[in-house]
């Protein structure tokens, strides 16, 4: 991920004083650490909330917030279903692994109904969450799923929701061979990557019509809806009238 | 415009963990693990400059340097 995100920055020439990566707690937030970026380390969970005030009072910056499925949709589900309803301009990048991989392997709401987890030992019975979808329903402007096998298509996605100007989606199926791979007896790092190029298609491919059960990739929703800072900016204008 | 040509794969040995992405991936099987776990190019010579190795690798560890070769052979 780190890597097809590296390809994408550079690809669109920004420089590293224009970039704002925020991250919360978890392995997949560790990102911050590797990076030259302007970069905050936060608090589980609440990455998109401590983004949500960089972008506000600095609106010129490109705000990347990387987030672990659990990080992103169990402990910060509702920063991140209110940021995408407000449409702020933030790149979010849900790294799904399935699973809480720091803490030991506890299942996660992207788990999945019959999946095994240290906290699930004799199978997860909760239902999971379509990112997708709920990135959608939510509001979200820009809305994209991809695996870590396709990179060149990740890194295209990157490129793309770093360019839109709202909230971005970038939902990304992570391997976690340590404790998601072992539990569920999915293999290593390269058989879970080979299980994604299997069991993933392009958006309406002839191949999904055929076999319903494959994960679509691609970009899901790519609208233009008005801009939370802009609208905030408009609203200070409108409040300071006659006070200057 | 030719293809390119390989010059070498730069690897970083201590950031790689041998997890086998590159060398499963490769389309001309150019990569091996050695005894230590990690990677180095064995097949060089069957390099075709399409950098999957590079791009896929999660820790960053392995660059491919190659050359654009022109159409003069240069
Ligand atoms: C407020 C709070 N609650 C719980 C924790 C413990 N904790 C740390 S990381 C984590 C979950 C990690 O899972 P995920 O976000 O999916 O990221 P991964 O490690 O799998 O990349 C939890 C529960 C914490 N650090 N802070
Ligand atoms: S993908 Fe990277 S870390 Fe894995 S074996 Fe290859 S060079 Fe090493
Ligand atoms: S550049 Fe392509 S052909 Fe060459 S070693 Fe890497 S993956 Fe194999």
């Amino acid at each position: 991920m780190l890597n097809s995100l590296l390809r994408a920055i550079e690809k669109l020439g920004l420089s590293k004083n224009e970039i704002v990566m925020v991250s919360g707690i978890g392995c997949s937030s560790r990102i911050s650490g590797y990076v030259d970026f302007h970069t905050l380390h936060t608090i589980h969970g609440r990455a998109l909330a401590f983004a949500t005030g960089v972008k506000l009072s600095r609106p010129e910056l490109n705000l990347i917030v990387p987030m672990g499925d659990g990080d992103a949709l169990a402990i910060g589900g509702n920063h991140f279903i209110h940021a995408a309803r407000r449409n702020i301009d933030i790149t979010a990048i849900v790294m799904n692994n399935r699973i809480y991989g720091m803490t030991g392997g506890q299942y996660s709401p992207l788990s999945g109904y019959g999946t095994l987890a240290t906290t699930a030992p004799y199978t997860n019975i909760d239902q999971d969450f379509d990112v997708v979808e709920l990135s959608i329903a939510s509001g979200a402007s820009f809305v994209a799923r991809t695996t870590t096998y396709h990179v060149q298509q990740m890194a295209d996605i990157i490129r793309k929701a770093i360019l839109h100007k709202g909230f971005s989606v970038v939902e990304i199926l992570s391997q976690c061979p340590t404790y998601f791979g072992r539990k569920n007896k999915a293999g290593n790092a390269v058989d879970m990557l080979e299980s994604y190029k299997t069991n993933t298609t392009s958006i309406g491919s002839k191949a999904k019509k055929e076999n319903p059960e494959l994960i679509e990739r691609g970009i899901f929703a790519q609208k233009e809806i008005p801009e939370y800072c802009n609208e905030y900016n408009k609203i200070i204008k409108k409040a300071m009238k006659g006070h200057s | 415009m030719g293809k390119p040509k390989l010059k070498e794969h730069i690897i970083n040995r201590e950031w790689c963990k041998g997890c086998g992405i590159c060398v499963h991936f490769c389309p001309k099987n150019v990569l091996e693990l050695d005894e230590e776990e990690k990677v180095f190019a064995h097949q060089k010579e069957n390099c075709i400059c399409c950098r999957l190795c590079e791009f896929r690798c999660p820790d960053l560890a392995i660059e491919v340097v190659c050359e654009e070769k022109t159409a003069r052979g240069k």
